[in-house]
């Protein structure tokens, strides 16, 4: 009986802990536009809510006599969501960011109702005519660390932490590898998912376990800068994610995938100030300036001249870390549907491991 | 250093924290109060013993604030169902919600910042022998602790007249009062000690593990904890048996992952759950064939002493 009164309280509190965190500090002001963000984590969690409070408040440095913003943090992707866009689209915010995946159909739920408000949402698929998307090409950072892991690597096995077998993570392991054995064509990666976004003490444990079965570069695609920290201590190097985490390891770092929002949410806000915005699809990577890579340390200036002449050709467009032919784990051929790379739709969807992962996809 | 040390020192420190709340839990739930929080005071002890340690640059000072604010915590909880009669289990999940609200506040402005970890013993020689000389004799000195605290409250449970009062108290609270006991008064220090506990298990996580705060960092594991002390039937001795065989398969499932046995990863993520479950179930079979619970009989009831 107690047992199950415990496992009660577990989901309930799970529940409600979201919702009580949750803080709405709003602003005064007449006759300005009003600006709402919802975020899933806390905004200091030095990852991926932290990014974007970094674009929220780079936009209240910029046009704050135009604009007013508010946020909500540690809103739990469901029923939470539609709860808190609702509230935001109801008090009078005529532009709403929502800064996850899982806020997918919450947003186009409330974007149906309020047909006069326009909303943003991160990473999703899904678009009305008040409803755009936008996310990062966060794989073309990935290419650029594969072949730095490469040649920074002496036992040549890479170790690499996954979140969820999504597709975008599942990108982002077959980017680093291509990468990778561009360098070198032996290139090992050992593969750990740790289920969760965001769990300081597992991430480091993951790490610690990757380093003791020989892997000496760390990659992650977690949240916190845990792994960072745990390579950082055995003396091995890592990447940062998300943000520049330089702090946690400053004989560590190699470099970081930054995402940078900035740049979006002032041109997007200023296009609604105009009476300009319309719906649109962004998919923006280092050319667009929203993937950015943090200063290239701890390296022989040969592998950062290497570094910055890759990412200087994907910039121009004449490297694509998904050029075909791309071969399948098994060895088949990838049907090229994007003429000489892999179509969008086709790295949006991935669901398979390049040749030369030695390990199975999860999900299959 | 070879695989099979390096897997059991990552299990050493993945157990310590669940062990330190664990055996402060255990402690309130034999004096009859049961006290969902753990969550919420472990990451209050994790927020404040970080503040802490950043501030005078010792981990020491760190840990003590850590159990202080555990405490305090748990003295919150102990105002609302031993001096006000408040149900236990609202009260706890409330303290969860609080607790982790709290410190999300109080470590807002530590986010990003560092300290030096908590440092390992060293003995020349001992710790140098090959395989056991790092696990015994080159740990922080939270782990230490978390052991000698197990053994200390074996002693005081079963070989003080203090422990017996305070299993009486939990056992039966009506008789323990008619004896002349100061009922509400034993389980408020019960409760204050396993907050203490439980805010230094929550301070090893920032002080030792991961040298860095972020909010939310304690993961759920005050939930397991909770879970380890049903697990050990209430016995101080299968806690330690009970947080190292979780530590052990949480570790173990990350190792076998990065040896591409092909496992599905969410099967192996569940194993330390799944572990737990099996174990649960099995030491239920093995108690209704002998005796009837073993769970303290006054646990999680209100007691309102006539006067």
């Amino acid at each position: 009986m107690r047992t199950s009164v415990i496992a009660m309280g577990v989901a309930a509190t799970a529940l409600v802990a979201a919702a009580v965190s949750s803080t709405v500090p709003v602003a005064k002001g007449a006759d300005k536009l009003k600006v709402g963000f919802i975020y899933l984590g806390p905004i200091g969690d030095f990852g991926w809510t932290y990014q974007h409070e970094v674009g929220r408040q780079g936009l209240v440095k910029d046009m704050g006599d135009k604009i007013e913003t508010t946020y909500l943090e540690n809103v739990s992707e469901g029923p939470d969501a539609e709860r808190s866009i609702e509230q935001l689209a109801r008090t009078g915010h005529k532009l709403i960011f929502t800064t996850s995946f899982g806020y997918m159909d919450p947003t186009i739920r409330v974007a149906k109702k309020y047909a006069k408000v326009d909303f943003e949402h991160a990473t999703g698929y899904k678009r009305e005519k008040n409803v755009s998307t936008y996310s990062g090409r966060f794989y073309e950072g990935r290419y650029i660390q594969g072949q730095i892991a490469a040649k920074m690597s002496k036992s040549g096995v890479l170790g690499y932490i996954g979140s969820f077998p999504i597709p975008e993570v599942v990108s982002g392991i077959n980017s680093t590898m291509l990468g990778a054995q561009s360098i070198n064509p032996n290139i090992k990666v050992k593969i750990i998912w740790v289920n969760t976004w965001f769990d300081p003490g597992k991430e480091a444990d993951a790490a610690k376990a990757l380093l003791d079965q020989g892997a000496d570069v760390i990659m992650q695609h977690t949240d916190s800068p845990a792994a960072m920290q745990a390579a950082s201590t055995r003396g091995a190097y890592a990447f940062g994610q998300d943000s520049d985490m330089i702090k946690f390891g400053p004989k560590s770092q190699l470099t970081a995938i930054v995402d940078n929002w900035a740049p979006y949410y002032d041109e997007r806000v200023k296009a609604e100030l105009a009476g300009k915005w319309t719906s649109t699809d962004t998919w923006g990577g280092l050319k667009s300036k929203l993937v950015v890579m943090a200063p290239y340390t701890n390296m022989p200036d040969d592998v950062k001249a290497m570094a910055q002449k890759t990412e200087a050709a994907i910039t121009a467009g004449t490297l694509h870390p998904f050029a075909c032919p791309v071969i399948d784990q098994d060895g088949k051929t990838v049907e090229c549907k994007g003429g000489k790379n892999l179509s969008d739709p086709q790295i949006l969807g991935m669901n398979f491991y390049v040749k030369g992962v030695d390990d199975k996809l999860p999900a299959k | 250093m070879g695989l099979f040390e390096a897997i059991l020192l990552s299990v050493i420190a993945a157990s310590t924290p669940l062990l330190l709340a664990a055996s402060g839990e255990l402690v309130v739930e034999r004096s009859g109060v049961l006290n969902l929080g753990i969550e919420g005071m472990m990451i209050m002890g994790a927020a404040c013993g970080f503040a802490a340690a950043y501030f005078t640059g010792s981990i020491t000072i760190g840990a003590i604030a850590g159990a202080a604010a555990g405490a305090g915590t748990s003295a919150i909880f102990a105002l609302l169902t031993l001096g006000l009669a408040v149900n236990q289990v609202a009260a706890g999940l409330a303290l969860t919600i609080f607790g982790i609200g709290l410190s999300g506040l109080i470590g807002a402005n530590f986010v990003g910042e560092r300290i030096e970890q908590a440092p390992h013993l060293y003995i020349p020689v001992l710790t140098d022998i090959p395989v056991v000389g790092k696990i015994l004799f080159g740990e922080d000195a939270f782990v230490y602790l978390s052991i000698l605290l197990v053994i200390g409250i074996w002693w005081f449970l079963y070989r003080t007249r203090a422990g017996l009062i305070l299993r009486a108290v939990g056992d039966n609270h009506a008789s323990a009062h008619a004896l002349g006991y100061p009922v509400l008064k034993i389980r408020a220090l019960a409760v204050l000690f396993g907050g203490a506990c439980a805010g230094l298990g929550g301070a090893y996580l920032p002080l030792a593990y991961t040298p860095f705060f972020v909010p939310g960092m304690t993961a759920g594991r005050g939930w397991i904890a909770l879970a380890l002390v049903v697990f050990s039937s209430w016995k101080p001795g299968r806690i330690v048996i009970g947080a190292y065989l979780f530590g052990a398969v949480t570790i173990l499932q990350l190792h076998t992952q990065a040896l591409g046995l092909g496992i599905p990863s969410q099967l192996m993520s569940s194993l330390p759950y799944l572990a737990t479950v099996i174990v649960l179930v099995l030491i239920s079979r093995v108690r209704s064939s002998t005796a009837g619970s073993t769970a303290p009989a006054s646990l999680g009831m209100v007691f309102v002493p006539d006067r």
